[in-house]
């Protein structure tokens, strides 16, 4: 028998909502004020989570991310979700989060 | 015109800086910083070798003094001895067990003239180790489950209540997380050596280790609070490096905890926040902590605020502190002169 998790996935027209008080650098450099929790991430996912910030849903960022890195779209979806999955395990996503 | 600023002499104890340090070198760094008061600080000692003794530019003079064991009547004698030379405006006690005989003398030493801002005797008593599921229970406060033994024959029947690992806590200070029975015995017997009986045995919560650093009225309300994250954990659960955090819940638990029990004076609160973001209380430190200077850092001088509220002035509550500052603390070798070492060991003095 074996255990499997499962993780939520984002489909087309949901948003993560992150922490409102989530502190980002240019640098890639990423504050979570409530735990105290810093992390850092490559300029692509830093690009990320601005989008997601500014509340942008998945299909926009797709859309952008695509057009500026002519990325194929399987690759783009199983990067993404890793991605929102990274996130939501680390905590950064407001507890109510899916708009 | 520059108004002068009052000078006052404040007497400090918990100079040492061990691997589990006192808050007595922090406390000062922050009363020196004061706006609105210059200070001479008189270091109060127990041991020759305690740092803050020698750090000359922080530590006026110290005195040693005699250990809590020898009672009330014995320090208050060397007191008025000290105060005869130094006239003293105030005490700050730092450590958990001088506190008992500093608050028995709160009225005496006023009639010196030498103001405290110390909790009152039964906030010291409830809130003790041994007494904290009581605490929790009176105060609505999440405690991790715990039962007090007091032979080590005790230790085998463990495993029926409580699952390895769990935590083998002193009665004063210090604590081990067993995970097994062998663990669990040389833990016990080492903590009752040394802090006497009974040892604590804690059900050990897994989550983040946060902490408050809180100054109380007296009356219920909360002067100033600052939340931190350890980040650098020692071997002997002390934080060697932290930040502060947003985080309201906790700040919400420690202005209730002050509200109900009406604290007076500093206070650190211990807690663990669970992976599902229950929060439960390790401990409440009746006095400072070793890293009060991070309030400071942060905005929030609580030892300059427990000046003001002993010398009997009225003190607005800090209602914010910076988020995302950190204190990374640092050990650093002094070099100290053979007769200073000489004269605080043999005169008491230095």
């Amino acid at each position: 028998m074996t255990l499997r998790i499962i993780e939520k996935e984002l489909v087309a027209g949901m948003t993560l909502k992150l922490k409102k008080n989530l502190a980002l650098s240019d640098s890639g450099f990423v504050f979570n004020p409530s735990s105290g929790d810093a992390y850092s991430t490559n300029p692509i996912g830093l690009e990320i989570i601005r989008y997601l910030k500014e509340g942008l849903d998945k299909d926009k960022i797709k859309a952008l991310i695509i057009k500026k890195y002519n990325v194929e779209q399987v690759a783009f979806e199983r990067d993404f979700s890793d991605f929102i999955n990274t996130l939501r395990h680390l905590k950064l996503n407001d507890e109510d989060e899916e708009a | 015109m520059k108004m002068k600023k009052p000078k006052l002499c404040i007497a400090v104890t918990g100079l040492n800086a061990i691997d589990s340090p006192g808050p007595g070198v922090a406390v000062i760094r922050a009363l020196r910083e004061s706006r609105d008061f210059e200070v001479s600080i008189i270091g109060l000692s127990y041991d020759s070798l305690e740092p803050g003794i020698y750090m000359h530019d922080m530590v006026h003079k110290t005195y040693r003094i005699p250990l809590p064991s020898s009672g009330i009547k014995v320090l208050m004698d060397r007191i008025v001895e000290i105060h005869k030379k130094e006239k003293l405006d105030l005490i700050i006690p730092n450590f958990d067990a001088e506190l008992f005989n500093f608050i028995n003398l709160t009225t005496p030493l006023e009639k010196l003239g030498i103001r405290t801002f110390l909790p009152t005797i039964q906030q010291f008593e409830e809130r003790h180790k041994s007494n904290l599921s009581e605490y929790g229970v009176k105060y609505k406060i999440k405690v991790p489950r715990s039962k007090l033994i007091f032979i080590d024959s005790e230790i085998a029947s463990l495993s029926e209540e409580f699952s390895y690992p769990l935590v083998v806590k002193g009665k004063f200070y210090d604590a081990y997380i067993a995970y097994s029975e062998e663990q669990a015995q040389s833990y016990f017997s080492k903590l009752s050596a040394r802090w006497g009986l009974p040892v604590i045995i804690q059900e050990f919560v897994k989550g983040a280790e946060v902490n408050v650093t809180a100054i109380g009225d007296g009356k219920g309300k909360t002067i100033g609070a600052v939340p931190m994250r350890k980040q650098y954990i020692t071997d002997k659960g002390k934080a060697w490096a932290g930040i502060s955090i947003d985080d309201k819940k906790l700040l919400s638990i420690a202005e209730k905890l002050i509200q109900n029990t009406k604290w007076r004076g500093g206070v650190e609160l211990e807690m663990i926040k669970s992976a599902n973001g229950e929060y439960y209380l390790l401990e409440v430190n009746p006095r400072f902590p070793a890293w009060v200077y991070l309030a400071v850092g942060c905005g929030q001088n609580h030892p300059e605020a427990l000046v003001k509220m002993a010398m009997g002035q009225r003190v607005k509550p800090y209602t914010k502190y910076q988020v995302g500052k950190m204190f990374v603390r640092y050990a650093w070798d002094m070099i100290v002169d053979l007769k200073e070492f000489e004269k605080i060991s043999t005169q008491g003095e230095l």
